[in-house]
């Protein structure tokens, strides 16, 4: 079970988040002037990073406050965690 | 048999001051407390105790612990009744009731043993390699055959009457093990004033100490366990827990362990206390002084009851009082089996060593010699004779290449063989946190390697096997946690004084020669549970299975229920040898979770029967048991499906229930539908955004249904939304979609678009709400309500008032779901079942029926109305279900750039459309697929599905709506639906069966 | 060699030291005709079948640790074709049919258990989907049937039916062709036969790149040296992205944990399949008696062979929910796989935007199940570059298009 920091209820357990995905994705501005590939690739296309991965949690069973984490997806350590918005403190690297 | 032949007169941790009786195998027998049930029975010579799971062969009692292969028992009557119990773990408790398992139809005469007969035949994965001639017997017999051998014990087969509880803990440091070294550390890191947690799997703490001579400053071992306990229970911060073993090491420092609180009590004798608890501990530092498992050695017929391991041995002799035969053979490849072989003789057995190496410990032999102990050393064991129970050994003079014998093999006789192949460190838990374990030649086993997680290991566990350097070892380990988690303390523990130890190195010695130089090896047990041996596992590697994964599954070693603990370094060896290689060039298999076996009960907690899933009621729910409603599960909520008066069936129920609402007024309790109040300057912005339809320009006061769809262009979730005042929204959600339409919302706000000022709560709870329908509907609000005009100019349709009815403030809001004018009543929930039970008695002249979701399902049919999850499945659009004129084209939403792409653009996409069965009384079941022609037999091209399909009294007939490809555009034609047993046909309609022109719904 | 119960006791008689190696341990050539990357199970069909049906032998298959050794070798073995849409529903029959002769095929016994899958359903939702699900099965020519709780009742009379329990067991879906099979087995049978009809299975050989220039592919970087190959086939299941990001594009697919448990060996006491989408948890009983125990996947992304603890515990919860009297067995090893979930809860197969680079992958949780009909087909699709009919809607296109093929329900739990 991890133990996640939430930026503003501190360390809790895994089971007080829910998984959010990839972070980063940015939303196009303009939708309707993406191809059908562009858009696919908003929509589905994933970078699954195995390594550290920077990602979104929410605090659903807490705060309900949304921010990023950069997680490696091998060991499962946590180098940090950011607020929504913020650049990454981390570089998303492969490993593993 | 109460006369314990073989129990010693002094001595031991057991209280001969407490007889208990116990009964194996329908005998009964007569142990005393601090037994476990292998001691009481070794006390009177009992040492058959199980069959293997292939062979069925005669086992007895080979350890003294967690690791035992052999000696499981089925344990308890009834419903309390265990399986596959360790019983050299099982503590003895009056009236205990043992059976042995996997025979039949006794111990003693097994039937199942001509398997040992034909094991020629059974080498390892033979099955892989027959039963597949003639092919229809593999399902109708052989499989059976297999199946029917099986398993070892019996599953209970009533609900288990015990409670397991949970508890969740965090400290500074938890040590694992309190043996020498686990005690050890304790008492460092407790001084510092860290919390500290020591949980040990044994019914007191101790370890092997407890069945050791060992002298510790001067004095019994015991003693000194004692005093340090005290020191520990002196120590307000620190918490000592026995009979708990840590069964899991997961990731971030997190730990679970078991406690058995009522194992060592009679059945049902715990009263209020759970018969075990889940502990789940997060700790900032571990030590893992977790100990070592005793390798057996591997020669013919090793695993012949009355060979144990010396370990073992001398804990039935020391710890228990109990002297495990009268002639021993002690074989070993190590120091460890000396003084073993001396408690042997000193409790008055004759005694023979058989030591591998050509040079044997001189003091320790020197020792031995003096109790006329003979050492044969540069000897092996060849062979054990006997059957039930070993009888004699051969022996014989290594060759100089250590492959073969020299010299006249001797035979000895004996009724024990106490062997030592070595230690083997307990790194399951050290593995299970992710380190590597990493193979020593100078110790000749596996070891911890580097840590990954905040742990450290000590003593033997860490490959430290004598005495001196455990304490040693154990105590800096304890001192470095607690600094580590920030606490230290300065001055050191004095170091306990003990006797000198040195040992000399174990020999790399892994299995005897066969007899002869070339012939096959017969009979070496390595896996003693699976009946694995070392021909099999040769077989394996010459088979092409290399890997030790490959071995370990096409052998089965080391998967049974003691996952290998005693053979696993031994199957890695013969690997080895057979390969060539290395030992540390073979690999090890990963130790998995748990350490031993978990019950699931103490895993599942609380969580089950009533307790399984919060159930969720609404104010009115005692009103809807009392008047015998009939339940639904919508998620968590129970819903009323439908009020059955005393003699209807369903249908009849549901019949009466539609014409009330149609004719006279029906009343829907409406609470569970998901409620979430939007706010802040940018909410209209929001909903614009969410919703496929445009709310920005929604007047507050009236409401809007708007539909929700993903990024994917599929429609998630409906309900209508009002707008309470210019910056204020009240969101209804379905009744299954609330959590996570407020989670979307909160979602897209809070990572998307946070420069939008809005604001969600859900306030499902807050509100009770009563929807009334029907002609009369208005007329009864009207004696009800005070201080709003319901009239439809004043109060139309989609639109909300307030006001007070029956005296409580109302929200009282112009949606309907059934078609018919309707108005939806939101009160605070306390007064929810004051204003049920007040329209229910004002109504009564009306003829107000309560009617359920089944009612409601019928009505919404009727009127074409959809159910997202229900006429949605995931893959509809809000095209598809006839609904494009809501998907607005002067805004973007979430998942409009998807109805753009080629697929969704289809004309032959499954559409929303009517069905009505040429036999109006037919009713379709909901589910059926629709063909255009029915072929003779499958398959069949299918075109559609039937949604939903009800019979509908108002229409006196039946009525569906289905997705039907390219549906819109078959109006009128006919599809048949074909059903198991029969087909139906149908025509095609528009999905509304009535009032097309919502004149009823307006008024 | 082949293998029978004369070979064996020919065998018995030189104390089975005569058995030839199963399959042998080749050095990898410097050039193949066809690279296959991954060793599991559908890994090795492939190889199989391109040389069986295809007459491509010159094939190495190359795995980075040991046959089997994935996904192939941690799932709960279960084997059922009982798809919703058409598309699913045909490929998983084909696998079906092609289990239930794979072990006269290989002449290895992969003890195929048909002892039937009941899927069950606990609410009137869970019943309407049911048998929506059982009515287009049995009209894509599959055996599929409703049972009611009385039904059900008899045929697993250790589940706890009462109408009483918090989420009672209302019907089931039952394919009485389903039941499980021997997941080494069928990695080793599979081994065996492609390795007699010549191809090269390579293990512990790693890919650390793919080659490829003019858009079309050339060979692969492997930790034994480089492999100049005409055509790459990449089923490697939880690790498909990876293998994707070194050809330079990505997929939608995402890893995440799967878990599952056995309980100690017990007699025989569960003979079927049970599965629950509603309450989360699937169930079986080998035939070496331990009861296999499965759930959904755990929420977050990973390549990590292991999972959470609260995962298991939802499923002990809602294990003893269904089988009361399971509660006092025991958990005796639990364990995880990587399994790479796509958007549509089915698998991709096919071409990809490298030339002569094909993937298949995106088997979530089903991919066991699939096993000789995805090698089928992944090697027709290799063979002529152009799919087989039963994966021609399985392409990576079909996340530009929008044709989905949404199999969430179908799936064992729902995502």
């Amino acid at each position: 079970m991890l133990l996640i920091h939430c930026p503003w209820c501190g360390p809790r357990n895994e089971d007080e988040f829910s998984y959010g995905g990839e972070a980063h994705i940015v939303r196009p501005a303009a939708p309707e002037a993406e191809s059908d590939a562009q858009w696919a690739d908003y929509l589905f296309m994933r970078t699954n990073r195995k390594g550290l991965n920077l990602e979104r949690w929410v605090h659903t069973h807490g705060c309900g406050r949304w921010f990023n984490v950069a997680r490696d997806t091998v060991t499962h350590r946590i180098e940090a965690v950011y607020g929504m918005g913020e650049a990454p403190p981390v570089q998303s690297r492969g490993g593993g | 048999m109460n006369e314990q032949r073989f129990r010693l007169f002094a001595g031991g941790r057991i209280d001969r001051e407490r007889a208990v009786r116990f009964d194996f195998d329908g005998e009964r027998y007569t142990g005393f407390a601090g037994d476990t049930v292998a001691s009481a029975l070794l006390a009177h010579g009992v040492h058959l105790v199980g069959r293997s799971f292939k062979y069925h062969r005669p086992r007895g009692i080979l350890s003294a612990g967690a690791e035992e292969p052999n000696a499981l028992l089925q344990v308890g009557r009834g419903a309390y009744t265990l399986p596959n119990q360790r019983a050299t773990q099982v503590e003895l408790y009056a009236g205990l009731s043992a059976t042995s398992q996997n025979r039949w139809p006794s111990l003693r005469f097994d039937a199942g043993a001509v398997s040992s007969l034909l094991s020629p035949l059974f080498p390892a994965g033979f099955y892989y390699k027959t039963f597949m001639w003639p092919p229809s017997f593999w399902l109708r017999h052989y499989e059976p055959l297999i199946r029917r051998a099986a398993g070892l014990g019996r599953s209970p087969t009533e609900p288990d009457p015990d409670r397991y509880e949970k508890m969740h803990v965090h400290c500074d440091v938890l040590v694992v093990g309190a043996g020498a070294a686990g005690l050890a550390a304790a008492l460092s890191a407790g001084r510092t004033g860290a919390r500290v947690m020591l949980a040990d799997e044994q019914s007191e703490p101790g370890g092997w100490l407890l069945g050791s001579k060992t002298a510790i400053d001067d004095a019994p071992a015991v003693e000194w366990i004692a005093s340090a306990l005290e020191d520990l229970r002196s120590m307000p911060e620190v918490r000592v827990l026995p009979r708990t073993t840590v069964t899991g090491y997961y990731d971030h420092n997190y730990l679970v362990a078991l406690e058995r609180v009522g194992d060592h009590l009679p059945p049902g004798t715990g009263g209020a206390r759970p018969r075990q608890r889940l502990w789940k501990i997060r700790a900032r530092q571990v030590v893992l002084a977790t100990g070592a498992h005793e390798r057996p050695l591997v020669f013919r017929n090793n695993d012949r009851p009355g060979i144990m391991l010396a370990g073992a041995a001398r804990q039935y002799v020391n710890r228990y009082a109990v002297r495990p035969g009268e002639s021993a053979v002690v074989v070993t490849n190590n120091d460890s089996a000396y003084p073993a072989a001396i408690d042997l003789s000193d409790c008055g057995m004759q005694v023979h060593i058989v030591d591998v190496r050509s040079r044997p410990p001189e003091a320790m032999a020197a020792a031995a010699r003096q109790r006329s102990i003979e050492i044969f050393a540069g000897h092996a064991l060849v062979a054990a004779h006997g059957h039930a129970r070993v009888r004699e050994v051969t022996l014989a003079s290594l060759d100089a290449a250590r492959t073969g014998y020299t010299g006249t093999p001797r035979r000895l006789s004996c009724d024990l063989v106490a062997m030592s192949g070595g230690l083997n460190p307990a790194v399951h838990l050290f593995s299970q946190s992710r380190g590597r374990i990493v193979y020593s030649p100078e110790r000749g086993c596996f070891v911890p390697g580097e840590s990954v997680q905040a742990e450290r290991s000590a003593g033997a566990a860490n490959g430290t096997f004598p005495l001196a350097y455990c304490l040693s070892e154990g105590r800096e380990a304890g001192k470095a946690a607690a600094a580590a988690a920030g606490f230290r303390k300065r001055g050191g523990l004095r170091s306990p004084k003990v006797e000198g130890e040195r040992e000399q190195p174990a020999e790399a010695w892994w299995i005897s020669p066969p007899s002869r130089a070339g012939a096959p090896l017969n009979k070496h047990f390595v896996d003693f549970q699976n009946d694995v041996s070392a021909a099999d596992i040769a077989l394996a590697a010459r088979e092409g299975y290399r890997s030790v994964e490959h071995v370990k599954r096409y052998t089965t070693t080391g998967m049974g229920t003691d996952q290998g603990k005693t053979s696993n370094t031994n199957a890695i060896a013969i690997i080895s040898q057979t390969l060539g290689v290395d030992p540390s060039q073979v690999g090890v298999t990963t130790f998995r979770p748990p350490y031993t076996p978990l019950t699931f009960g103490a895993l599942a907690g609380r969580d089950i029967g009533e307790l399984a899933d919060p159930v969720r009621t609404t104010p009115m729910h005692d009103w809807h048991l009392a008047h015998g409603a009939a339940f639904e599960d919508v998620g968590q909520w129970k819903r009323p499906w439908y009020y059955p008066a005393a003699g209807e069936s369903m249908q009849d129920a549901v019949d009466r229930e539609c014409l009330a609402a149609r004719n006279a007024i029906g009343i829907l309790d409406a609470t569970t539908l998901g409620k979430i109040d939007i706010q802040g300057a940018d909410a209209a912005e929001f909903l614009d955004r969410i919703y496929t339809n445009g709310f920005r320009k929604l007047a507050p006061g009236r409401c809007r249904y708007g539909l929700m769809c993903g990024e994917d262009g599929m429609v998630f979730d409906d309900g209508v939304t009002a707008r309470l005042a210019d910056r204020h929204f009240l969101m209804s959600t379905t009744t299954g979609g609330a959590a996570r339409v407020l989670a979307w919302l909160e979602e897209w706000s809070q990572t998307e678009w946070p420069e939008l000022e809005v604001y969600f709560n859900s306030v499902t709870e807050q509100y009770a709400v009563a929807s009334i329908s029907g002609p009369f509907a208005r007329a009864l609000l009207e004696e009800l309500a005070t201080g709003i005009d319901l009239g439809p100019e004043a109060l139309p349709f989609m639109s909300w008032g307030e006001g007070r009815v029956a005296g409580i403030p109302a929200r009282i809001v112009r949606v309907s779901f059934t078609g018919e004018s309707s108005f939806e009543i939101n009160v605070p929930s306390d007064y929810g079942l004051y204003l049920w039970t007040t329209l229910m008695r004002a109504g009564a002249r009306y003829g107000i029926t309560p009617f359920g979701t089944e009612a409601m399902h019928v009505l919404r049919a009727e009127k074409g109305f959809i159910i997202a999850g229900q006429d949605t499945d995931g893959t509809v659009t809000p095209d598809d279900l006839g609904l494009g004129r809501m998907v607005s084209r002067h805004k973007d939403f979430i998942g409009k750039r998807s109805l753009a792409r080629p697929d969704c653009r289809r004309a032959d996409r499954k559409q929303l459309v009517g069905l009505l069965t040429e036999d109006p009384q037919t009713v379709l079941p909901e589910g059926a697929q629709i063909v255009d022609r029915v072929l003779p037999r499958p398959p069949m091209k299918m075109i559609g599905h039937v949604t939903s399909s009800y019979f509908s009294a108002n229409l006196g007939r039946s009525i569906a709506l289905a997705l039907l490809r390219g549906g819109r555009e078959r109006h009128g034609e006919r599809v048949v639906l074909p059903l198991p047993k029969r087909r139906v046909a149908a025509t095609v309609t528009a999905p509304v069966f009535y009032d097309e022109q919502g004149e009823r719904l307006r008024a | 060699m082949k293998y029978s119960i004369f070979s064996l006791l020919r065998n018995a008689f030189s104390y089975h030291e005569n058995w030839p190696a199963a399959w042998r341990s080749p050095d990898p050539r410097s050039a193949y005709d066809v690279v296959i990357v991954g060793g599991g199970g559908h890994g090795l069909a492939t190889a199989y079948y391109l040389a069986r049906n295809h007459r491509i032998t010159n094939v190495a298959v190359l795995e980075k640790g040991w046959l089997g050794g994935g996904n192939t070798g941690r799932n709960t073995t279960i084997i059922r074709s009982n798809y919703l849409w058409d598309e699913s529903a045909h490929l998983y029959e084909h696998a079906l049919r092609l289990y239930e002769g794979l072990s006269r095929d290989l002449n290895y016994n992969i003890m195929l258990s048909q002892r039937g899958v009941l899927n069950l359903a606990h609410n009137l939702g869970d019943l309407r989907e049911l048998s929506r699900r059982v009515n287009a099965i049995r009209l894509n020519g599959i055996d599929s049937e409703i049972l009611n709780p009385a039904e059900i009742k008899a045929m697993v009379p250790i589940l706890n039916t009462s109408p009483s329990s918090r989420y009672p067991v209302l019907g089931a879906s039952l394919q009485r062709r389903g039941g499980t099979a021997r997941h080494d087995a069928v990695a080793w049978g599979l081994a065996r036969g492609a390795d007699a009809r010549g191809v090269d299975i390579i293990q512990n050989c790693e890919v650390t790149g793919i080659r490829h220039s003019g858009g079309a592919v050339e060979g692969v970087e492997t930790t034994r040296g480089y492999i100049r190959t005409k055509k790459v086939g990449v089923v490697v299941a939880g690790h498909a992205s990876v293998l994707a990001e070194m050809a330079g594009f990505r997929l939608p697919v995402e890893s995440h944990p799967l878990q599952a448990l056995v309980s100690e060996p017990i007699k025989p006491i569960h003979h079927c399949v049970v599965m629950s989408n509603a309450v989360h948890v699937y169930v079986s009983q080998s035939d070496k008696g331990e009861l296999v125990i499965g759930a959904g996947i755990d929420a977050y992304h990973s390549y990590a062979q292991r999972g959470s603890l609260p995962v298991i515990e939802e499923q002990m919860g809602a294990l003893i929910e269904l089988f009361p009297i399971f509660s006092r067995l025991r958990m005796l090893r639990q364990w995880g796989g990587i399994v790479d979930v796509c958007p549509d809860a089915s698998p991709i197969i096919g071409k990809t935007p490298v030339r002569n680079l094909y993937f298949n992958c995106g088997w979530g949780t089903g991919g066991f199940k699939a096993t000789p009909g995805s090698g089928w087909v992944f090697a027709h699709t290799i063979a002529h570059d152009t799919p087989h009919p039963l994966n021609a809607a399985f392409t990576l296109e079909r996340f530009t298009s929008g044709a989905l093929i949404d199999e969430h329900g179908a799936a064992a739990v729902a995502h």
